[in-house]
């Protein structure tokens, strides 16, 4: 009984309408709190201890963490729309993935280039291509903007939706491989020391606006998702509408 | 604050991205309300959001 009434709901949300609806309604809260955590995150960021070894440098983490984080967050949510597009043929699926893709182009290139600001100080270079790590999420940035340039080219948003869901279906294998570089090969870049598997390395005192910064990102990623959706939605009805009012001019013209 | 350069920068890049976000989306639905509001203006709406329940699809786009 639950599960049909659950799958009714989540049929429900398919209807662009009631999606628009819905977005209207959570948006401004989603903002709302997303614009708290960041003060709180902000403020913790710059008032706790810098690290003994690094001084302050280990204020960059709290904007490059929760940027990298949301580079492999987008994309997965981009992979979960790809299968929702192909397999389900979701009206919102497709929608979904092309409005992630800038949005996780952006916070990969923020992950890129607050990394190198970091690198610079602590490890001497702004940027070197033997590290797996740093080589592997530029792939990554490289991935989406050739999903939004596809996207761009074909001008079916069906077909667009159908050859882009494949092509980051297969582009997920990258995202492992972001993940697990630094255990697989020798980096520059340090191991895992928030998402491990024995609980986090990482003092709490680093930990606390770490993880401040990361829920307020993602929430930030959530709410801009949802808008450019919308707009997507909306810029699809134009189109619509635009062709069918050529169709009807054109009807005039020839009666 | 040592190395306030690397750390300075890497805020202002990361509120520089985020306001250009911000703006984007803003920007992007501000401008495809309008163009849905210039068409039901010239007359064409949606057929879901027709006025009165007995107009015919002939009266469409008058």
């Amino acid at each position: 009984m639950s599960d049909s009434l659950a799958i009714t709901k989540f049929s429900d949300l398919a209807n662009p309408t009631r999606f628009l609806a819905l977005v209207g309604k959570v948006v401004p809260w989603l903002a709302a709190i997303t614009a708290i955590l960041f003060a709180v995150g902000l403020y913790l960021a710059f008032t706790t201890e810098g690290d003994y070894q690094q001084g302050d440098t280990v204020r960059i983490m709290y904007v490059h963490v929760p940027s990298a984080w949301l580079a492999m967050m987008c994309y997965t949510v981009m992979a979960v729309s790809a299968i929702g597009t192909l397999v389900w043929r979701h009206p919102l699926a497709d929608v979904s993935h092309k409005a992630a893709a800038p949005l996780g182009a952006a916070f990969t290139l923020l992950a890129l280039v607050t990394g190198s600001l970091w690198g610079k100080p602590m490890w001497g270079t702004w940027w070197t291509w033997g590290d797996a790590r740093l080589t592997s999420v530029f792939i990554l940035f490289l991935m989406y903007l050739g999903l939004i340039a596809l996207n761009r080219a074909i001008a079916d948003p069906s077909r667009a939706a159908r050859v882009s869901s494949v092509l980051i279906l297969v582009g997920f294998v990258n995202i492992p491989i972001i993940k697990f570089s630094v255990e697989w090969w020798n980096t520059l870049h340090q191991k895992a020391s928030v998402l491990r598997l024995d609980g986090p390395t990482i003092d709490p005192e680093f930990l606390r606006p770490l993880l401040v910064m990361a829920i307020a990102f993602t929430l930030l990623f959530f709410t801009l998702h949802f808008l450019a959706m919308r707009n997507e939605i909306l810029r699809r009805r134009v189109t619509a509408q635009r062709r069918m009012a050529a169709r009807m001019a054109s009807r005039g013209d020839a009666a | 604050m040592k190395y306030a350069f690397y750390v300075y920068t890497s805020y202002g890049v990361a509120t520089f991205v985020i306001l250009c976000l911000i703006a984007w989306v803003w920007l992007d639905g501000r401008g495809r309300r309008k163009d849905l509001a210039e068409l039901e203006a010239s007359g064409f709406r949606r057929r879901s959001a027709q006025p009165t329940v007995e107009s015919p699809a002939k009266g469409e786009g008058t």
